[in-house]
């Protein structure tokens, strides 16, 4: 999270009408009462942090490397200086860092779920056994049934996969050898934070020539804990290793608090590969700050898919050190944001080696009121030889009062390198709106459509149940836009 | 039988008065052609009609069988048979045409039907075929890069897939050359019959040696001043348009 600096322009309009106004926006923001059996209460201070240790009996070191990081957060400023001043508003005096149900099943039932919520899980065809789970009311998603299979044949190649608590406990040497060494806990204010207060995420290892098959989905190792707001993810695929890892879905998340911050590192030895997806779908109330990097080595591969639809605040910009001959990055990005929501999203390409290739696609949408902004960084230092990097950027308006800014840093010297850049910005015109209302489409099923059209060739690049998926939440998304 | 019945039209866009008290009945089986010269408001009129939220309907009525439409929105009165062939149909990036044609299809089935795929591409491959355009178009989006000619003929398409009862096709004759004009013609020829009523809006003469129309009138300053069988056209085109306007001052 360290996009480059380049001051924010100040919105010369005077406040326009909201063009939703009267809407319901909160559709997908639902929480319960619930009485956590852990609790490390409101605010963080080093109690905080050993109260998460002792909780969870963590091994010394680890304990350090906690109240290290809450020193380093505490003495960064916010990155105000470029991101949105709308950071302020967060008061870290008064969140929650540690929540858990320990083993106890949730106290609350399927019956207890808002009727509109389970409306919006059928309409997204999310399958009947995972809704209970995504709804909060099933702490533990059932992946015996559903994906043993998969578990199976990938524990026979030697996969390690489990939630990151316990592999800290059952493989301590291989986590703490890569552990925070893509993203140091000094990378940023949110990376700091989650040092200090992480809890839940995946930690997978795929040993050397081995190809999974199936992509790996974060839904297995799920549990109550990893609802929490610091997910730790740490992946790292060996030399000519193969791994697709999805995470999240297009469900409205169920969710407690009003900050996430997850870390994500992943790392792919020589000749490996690893594609990492991301389709979240955030209540309006979330700052979702999230770290993510992959460091590439010889001739290795990394690609992130990220789609960010909702969220009050998302800001988001995976990247890759391409740090052996070779060795490709790619980032494709889909934004979708509505009346009240920023999306600060975009991408980092650190070439540290000869014949380098990175590429960066993103799509971003606003609706409403909704903003979205494009933060790239694409380094390219003058002692390597060709280097490539292609940009492409393409914002789509929806409504006069949309917003979309673009703040591309391309810094390429030497004289080997070929770097391309391409923006665009169009809109979704009354003209096109009336054209599709002529043969008979709704004027939100039109808009919908105009939109899935945009994104169309990024969404082909989804794994095909996410992409009907991601079809049926724009859809959704859209409906609520048009008054 | 239906018909669509235009009684007493005034249409404006903005403050301005385009159509001026225009009166029209099209039944289901018959052919009329609309001509006049450019400014007349022949488009204003079709696309009032079709609903463009730019134009506003200050006097009179559009009755299908007797109800008026005007309270509808434009996807409503689509869906009640309408269909406009754009003089300048829109592109639609991303959205391939077999996708388009089929969300518009499935928009008119009841909710919870699903169009039969298989039944649809079926369909949808005899009408390229009879239209001459070529299969690979279906994967192509909805007018993004087509030339003058693909437009049209892509209107022609989604027209014979939505088979509507009223079709208002405005200057669907314009930027087509001999071959195309012929093709589309063809295709609209092919269309005729006693579930479909067609208003022809065009500037010349050729396009009705293809499409012989039952009615022609002639459209001048937001009215239609003179109306008659296709000779009319013949005769306009011999006189010009001036013919019309020196009749009119005399009158």
């Amino acid at each position: 999270m360290k996009p480059p600096s380049e001051p924010e322009a100040t919105p010369a309009a005077p406040a326009p009408v909201n063009p939703l106004a009267g809407l319901d926006q909160s559709v997908s923001d639902f929480s319960y009462d619930v009485k956590y059996d852990y609790d490390a209460g409101t605010g963080l201070t080093p109690a905080t942090i050993d109260y998460i240790s002792s909780v969870k009996k963590e091994a010394a070191w680890i304990r350090e490397f906690r109240h290290h990081a809450l020193k380093v957060f505490e003495s960064k400023p916010l990155p105000t200086h470029w991101a949105t001043k709308d950071l302020e508003t967060l008061d870290f005096s008064k969140i929650r860092y540690y929540l858990s149900q320990g083993a106890q099943k949730p106290k609350r039932t399927w019956e207890e779920v808002p009727d509109d919520i389970k409306k919006t899980f059928e309409r997204l065809g999310v399958p009947e056994h995972e809704r209970k789970f995504l709804a909060g009311v099933d702490a533990q998603f059932d992946s015996e049934s559903a994906y043993s299979s998969i578990k199976e044949v990938v524990a026979k190649q030697g996969v390690i996969f489990m939630n990151s608590t316990e592999a800290l406990r059952e493989h301590p040497d291989l986590f703490r050898k890569w552990f925070g060494k893509v993203i140091p806990t000094s990378d940023n204010k949110f990376s700091a934070l989650n040092s200090a207060v992480f809890s839940g995420g995946s930690f997978i290892y795929v040993p050397p020539g081995v190809k999974v098959a199936h992509p790996l989905q974060a839904y297995f190792r799920i549990n109550a804990e990893n609802f929490g707001q610091f997910e730790r993810t740490l992946i790292i695929v060996d030399e000519g290793a193969e791994l697709t890892y999805m995470e999240g879905c297009t469900a409205p998340k169920f969710s407690t608090s009003t900050l996430h911050s997850a870390v994500v590192e992943l790392v792919a030895m020589k000749d490996a590969k690893i594609q990492y997806i991301t389709v979240q779908n955030w209540a309006p109330n979330v700052y979702n700050l999230v770290t993510k990097r992959g460091l590439a080595h010889e001739n290795a591969e990394i690609k992130w898919i990220d789609c960010n639809i909702g969220s009050h605040l998302t800001m988001k910009y995976p990247g890759v050190v391409l740090k052996g001959r070779k060795a490709r990055g790619e980032v494709v990005s889909i934004a979708l944001a509505n009346d009240g929501q920023h999306q600060d999203t975009g991408a980092k390409m650190i070439h540290l080696a000869d014949e380098t290739t990175s590429t960066i696609i993103s799509k971003s949408i606003s609706v409403g009121q909704g903003r979205s902004t494009y933060r790239g960084i694409v380094r390219i230092p003058k002692h390597l030889k060709g280097c490539k990097n292609n940009t492409e950027c393409d914002a789509l308006l929806i409504n006069t009062n949309s917003r979309t800014d673009t703040y591309p840093a391309i810094t390429v010297q030497g004289q080997t390198h070929a770097a391309q850049h391409e923006a665009s910005v169009s809109k979704v015109s009354e003209e096109m709106i009336f054209y599709m209302q002529q043969r008979g489409l709704t004027e939100a099923q039109a808009m919908s459509l105009a939109v899935n059209g945009f994104v169309n060739d990024l969404v082909r690049q989804f794994p095909m149940e996410y992409s009907v998926e991601l079809k049926r939440l724009i859809d959704l998304e859209m409906e609520g836009s048009v008054g | 039988m239906s018909a669509i019945e235009i009684k007493d039209l005034h249409v404006a866009i903005g403050d301005k008065p385009i159509v001026k008290g225009l009166s029209l009945t099209i039944k289901q089986g018959e052919v009329h052609a609309i001509m006049g010269p450019n400014g007349t408001g022949k488009s204003t009129f079709s696309k009032a009609i079709a609903g463009h939220p730019d134009y506003t309907i200050t006097q009179g009525d559009v009755l299908i069988d007797g109800q008026s439409i005007l309270a509808l929105e434009p996807d409503e009165r689509a869906r009640a048979g309408i269909f406009l062939a754009f003089q300048y149909p829109c592109e639609i990036p991303g959205v391939s045409i077999a996708n388009f044609i089929r969300a518009a299809m499935q928009a008119r089935l009841k909710d919870g039907e699903e169009l039969d795929a298989t039944g649809y591409y079926k369909q949808l491959y005899a009408q390229m075929d009879s239209l001459k355009i070529d299969r690979k178009f279906t994967s192509r989006a909805v007018n993004d890069g087509f030339s003058g000619g693909e437009k049209k003929r892509c209107e022609i398409l989604q027209m014979a897939m939505l088979k509507p009862r009223f079709a208002f096709m405005d200057e669907t004759d314009s930027g087509l050359d001999i071959d195309a004009l012929r093709i589309v013609s063809e295709g609209i020829e092919h269309m005729r019959g006693a579930d479909l009523g067609i208003l022809l809006i065009t500037h010349y003469q050729r396009l009705l040696n293809h499409i012989v129309p039952d009615f022609v009138h002639v459209m001048y300053d937001g009215r239609i001043v003179k109306s008659g069988d296709k000779s009319l056209a013949l005769e306009l085109e011999a006189k010009g348009y001036d013919w019309v306007k020196t009749e009119l001052a005399a009158s």
